[in-house]
């Protein structure tokens, strides 16, 4: 994949211009996406790629995480101060001993329950599709786990305990300066290549996107026989797109309104130069034009070619 | 029907067998190994290789990103199955207490010792400034130390701390207390063992601060005559308790060491080493401390003793030290 200048165009008008700097910036984006890209292989030697999660989503879990145990010690707590009032003083002193070790467990060995389980995330990480995983392939082991986990202690408790920290002149001043240098654990996963925590570098683990992606039906087959006569296109006029375009097509059909498909359908009509014949539809006009595309481009790509867009003539 | 795309004979060919595989990790996923069938388990290896394949033959010949991504989510998973850890949470947990804690904790003498330094210096410290002079304490503790046990109290007050009379306390109290200190000192233990990233410094200052304490409050009790019988109250817990944060500390100084000096290693490897011993021994502080909360609660108040005391504090130091540090025969497996 080449992140070269697309090639000057003969004519300069704005909408060339325009569309260089879409095509720029949609590149450079994918340059940084696969910055996220690990490449694992496998003991069968077949690569696997796998995606790092991303700050923001580490953050979107671990703040569903504490939601989640915030809910639990709160639940938990008002639960005993009701049946505490039927105890007499007693067992209420042993009931509350025991939820504050039940506390203690909560606060510090949440994360390392559910990572020790078998999908090796907490609820958090799994409602955002993100997983632990050992950093050299192998298998994540309990010490791992163990050492990741127990070092949010200075992630996220020294910085909390240094804001918390009130007081006089001095101690503010003291207190600035201690949370400027906590803070350098807490955002430390921004600073590096691999987005790991502290936790994360000390337990030799990282943080990858485990989507579970559905397996939905091939547009291509849904083209009938019939259809392929209707819709006879010409070499150039399926040569008009790039790999780009034909995965944008995809996610048109597979998931837009029929509003976006016909405007999709109106440009790539003006675009390849199509007449559309009486009684056919947006829908059956764009899944035909896919096929050919597709067709073409596979071929293409057999032999070795990448056209990966409509600027890419070669 | 020449007239379908490759890849959609091909993916036609196999998609029968990648939801087969999809349908068994479900399973697995969602109810554990003990789910599968043994009909499943022999298919796996052959769906699991054949996903694989698949994987990196539609790369290269399809253009269907549904597809693709569907396959490196399911070949992710499966190679996380298939190459992941099968050990119960039963297994892990007999094995850290047979093998990984007391192999730990051996491997780790050197940081030991130099945390014991820290905490028994701070203490001896302070104990030998607060005997020369008294106000000493009020340097460490500051003016409004939070109960009567300072320089001012009086002999009978700082005796009374120490021994419980009949129906003093009753139990239902000294099980609060003993979780509140519980919370307290496996917070302390688990930050020690945190601070110890950076560079280990921290968990030095942490150590001899909590010696610092202990060691002036121990000159309050030596001054008034009480020497012998608070160190008697102290020890019956303190024995598991300061071992306890030694080892925190330890395990902090292992993560220092390890990343201030990686040696042959890279800086992430050694981290990555010292991390997983480091965790194992801060577990184990854990386990530790709840065993010395227990002795404290209980034990402390109920036996007023200092014979038993002494007694009872030094067998558990050497039933700790016998099972962490006796030689013991390696299994080669």
């Amino acid at each position: 994949m080449s992140s070269t200048v697309p090639p000057a165009p003969d004519t300069v008008n704005l909408a060339n211009v325009e569309a260089a700097r879409r095509r720029r910036a949609r590149m450079q984006e994918q340059e940084r996406q696969s910055k996220l890209v690990r490449k694992l292989v496998t003991p069968e030697g077949a690569a696997i790629q796998l995606k790092l999660a991303n700050a923001s989503e580490r953050a979107g879990a671990f703040l569903i995480d504490v939601a989640i145990q915030w809910a639990i010690v709160i639940a938990t707590a008002l639960g005993l101060s009701f049946a505490i009032r039927a105890m007499d003083p007693e067992s209420a002193n042993i009931a509350w001993a025991v939820w504050l070790v039940f506390f203690f467990f909560v606060r510090n060995f949440y994360y390392i329950f559910f990572e020790l389980g078998t999908k090796a995330a907490t609820p958090g990480k799994r409602a955002l599709g993100i997983r632990v995983t050992s950093r050299n392939g192998g298998r994540l082991t309990a010490n791992s786990v163990l050492a990741r986990n127990f070092i949010r202690e200075i992630e996220i408790g020294l910085p909390f305990q240094f804001l918390m920290m009130g007081g006089d002149q001095v101690t503010s001043w003291m207190a600035l300066l201690g949370l400027v240098w906590s803070g350098i654990f807490l955002l430390f996963p921004i600073f590096n290549k691999d987005k790991m925590r502290v936790g994360d570098l000390i337990a030799g683990t990282w943080v990858i996107k485990n989507p579970k992606t559905k397996l939905m039906g091939d547009i291509s087959s849904t083209t009938r026989a019939t259809t392929h006569e209707r819709f006879a296109f010409t070499p150039q006029q399926a040569e008009a797109y790039g790999i780009h375009e034909l995965h944008v097509l995809e996610d048109v059909l597979r998931q837009s309104t029929q509003d976006v498909k016909a405007q999709v359908a109106l440009r790539i009509r003006q675009k390849i130069g199509w007449q559309a014949q009486p009684g056919e539809t947006d829908t059956a006009f764009l899944e035909a034009y896919y096929a050919t595309l597709r067709r073409r481009l596979e071929q293409r790509m057999i032999l070795g070619e990448r056209k990966t867009d409509k600027f890419d003539v070669r | 029907m020449s007239d379908l795309l490759k890849s959609y004979r091909f993916r036609e060919e196999r998609e029968s067998d990648w939801r087969k595989l999809d349908l068994i990790l479900t399973r697995a996923e969602n109810s554990g190994v003990k789910a599968l069938s043994d009909d499943d388990m022999t298919a796996l290896p052959r769906l699991y290789r054949q996903a694989v394949s698949s994987l990196s033959v539609a790369r290269s010949i399809s253009l269907d990103q549904n597809v693709i991504a569907y396959l490196e989510s399911l070949c992710t998973r499966a190679y996380f199955f298939v190459y992941g850890a099968r050990t119960s949470i039963g297994e892990r947990m007999m094995d850290f207490l047979r093998r990984d804690w007391p192999a730990c904790i051996s491997s780790a003498i050197g940081p030991t010792l130099l945390a014991a330094v820290f905490l028994l210096g701070g203490w001896a410290l302070a104990f030998f400034l607060c005997m020369q002079d008294m106000e000493w304490f009020w340097t460490f503790h500051g003016q409004n130390f939070w109960d009567g046990r300072n320089p001012d109290a009086s002999v009978e007050y700082l005796r009374s701390t120490i021994y419980t009379d009949e129906g003093d306390l009753g139990d239902g109290q000294l099980t609060s207390f003993a979780s509140f200190l519980f919370n307290n000192n496996a917070q302390i233990a688990l930050f020690a063992f945190a601070l110890g990233f950076a560079f280990g410094i921290p968990t030095a200052w942490l150590l001899v601060y909590n010696g610092v304490m202990m060691g002036s409050l121990h000159a309050v009790f030596w001054d008034k005559g009480l020497g012998y019988e608070f160190t008697g109250w102290l020890l019956i817990h303190g024995t598991t308790e300061l071992f306890a944060i030694i080892l925190a500390g330890a395990a902090g100084f292992v993560i220092g060491g390890a990343v201030a000096f990686p040696g042959q290693m890279t800086r992430l490897n050694s981290a990555r080493h010292a991390g997983q011993k480091a965790a194992t021994i801060a577990m184990g502080c854990v386990i530790m401390l709840i065993v010395a909360a227990l002795l404290e609660g209980f034990g402390r108040q109920m036996i007023n003793s200092d014979a038993i005391r002494y007694t009872i504090a030094l067998s558990i130091l050497g039933l700790w030290c016998a099972y962490f540090y006796l030689p013991r025969r390696t299994d080669t497996v």
